[in-house]
Parts: C-alpha cells; structure tokens; sequence
C-alpha cells in the first residue's frame, strides 16, 4: 500500500470537490491510480485526452508511483 | 540578458514589461498580447477564470522561452500569464521579443505562444451570460461548445 499526495486542477478539483488529498492505493502506477480516481469521482476524460505529472515532472502513464509521490493528472490545457 | 515567464495575479503592466526589450542591438521588438474576448463558439463570455499547476507551469514555460532562444537569433524573450478571474478586455497573457531584425522576433514570439497553449499546464473557464460555464477542451459532454 503507496500514500501518495495527490494534486487536482481546473475541472479534477471541481469533480474531486479539493484541490489536494492524501490518497492510499494498491496502484502501482500512474495509469492504474487514474482508473481508480475516475471510479472514485466520476472522473469522465479519457485517459488519452490526460497528462500526468510526477513530483512536479511530466511522465509516462507507465512510471511506477513511490511512497509520498506528489502526482497530478493534466486535463486539456487552454493557456493564452 | 535575461528571459522570463512568470504569473501574475494581478493585472499585467504592459508598459512597464515593454522596457524589459530595450538593448542596443534589438532593431526590432515583437509583442503579443491575449485579451479576454467577449465570444466564442457563438456563446456570450462575461468573463474568464485562469488556473495554472504554476510550479510545472513555470518550469514549462521556462523552457519554451529557452527553445525561442535557443533557435531564433533574438536577444530577449519574456512572458507573463495571468491567473484567476478576468474581465472582458483584460490581457490574459503577454509576450514580448526582442532580436536583431524582424523575422527572429515575430517567429519566436509566435514559437512562444503557440506552444505555450499547447504545453503549459494552464486551464481557462469560460463564464457566459446564460449563467452557465465550462472548462476549455475539457468538458465532455456530447454537443457542448467547450468540448473538444
């Protein structure tokens, strides 16, 4: 069992209902931990339309998540 | 000299960043700025909410403006973003370039405001006269205008 400490922004926050939480999970990586979080708060964009950042990094969906990783999902940017 | 990308909370000082581009060998200065539009897809916009993840943020827009240096011959490169909420008209994000002549400034301030709406983990909530609202790209509700 990882406790991570998970971010949110723009439309995760609103859908999680907090910008941050402390999270316990049986998911090793960030692709797995995203399938739990869209069953827990009806997270609905695809994986595919998502980035990952790890520890404040962009990563593979791949990476496998350590013990008091700060991870952040990435909806569709709209900058400018 | 030295290059930028910073936020801001509150609104940008176009003047004053304007003399951050003044060197002796930039012969020409490009800037653009991003306003708040009052439209889009046939929608009235009241106003407009920036979110940003401004620690990745900040490190993306870093290297953009680094890549702009590195591959164009120009002298300066700055950019500054605002967050939170703005009112129609405002500017919501500025960039300035200076450089030798004026192909190296316009196509890397294009190069940077391209790929900053690409890349950098910025969020836009569009809030419309109807009383409703929605993120930009993220909403995916079938037959929505802000989907993608």
């Amino acid at each position: 069992m990882l406790t991570l400490h998970l971010h949110y922004f723009a439309i995760f926050r609103e859908q999680a209902g907090k910008p941050s939480e402390k999270h316990s999970t049986h998911a090793s990586t960030a692709a797995e931990l995203y399938t739990e979080l869209q069953q827990l708060y009806d997270f609905k964009l695809p994986p595919s339309q998502v980035k990952v950042a790890i520890n404040q990094e962009f990563c593979d969906w791949q990476q496998r998540l350590e013990s008091g990783d700060h991870v952040a999902f990435i909806p569709p940017v709209a900058g400018g | 000299m030295l290059s930028s990308f910073k936020f801001s909370i509150d609104a940008i000082d176009v003047a004053r960043l304007q003399d951050n581009l003044s060197h002796p060998s930039a012969g020409a200065v490009v800037t653009f700025e991003g306003r708040v539009r009052n439209h889009n897809e046939g929608q009235r916009v009241v106003r407009l909410e920036y979110e940003a993840f401004i620690e990745l943020a900040s490190k993306e827009g870093q290297r953009i403006i680094d890549e702009a240096l590195k591959h164009h011959t120009i002298v300066t490169a700055h950019c500054v973003h605002r967050t939170g909420l703005l009112e129609i008209g405002e500017v919501a994000v500025w960039i300035g370039v200076s450089a030798g002549h004026r192909g190296a400034a316009f196509d890397a301030c294009r190069y940077i405001i391209d790929q900053l709406k690409q890349r950098v983990p910025i969020w836009k909530k569009e809030h419309y006269d109807s009383g409703n609202s929605g993120w930009i790209h993220c909403d995916t509700t079938p037959n929505n205008p802000t989907s993608l």
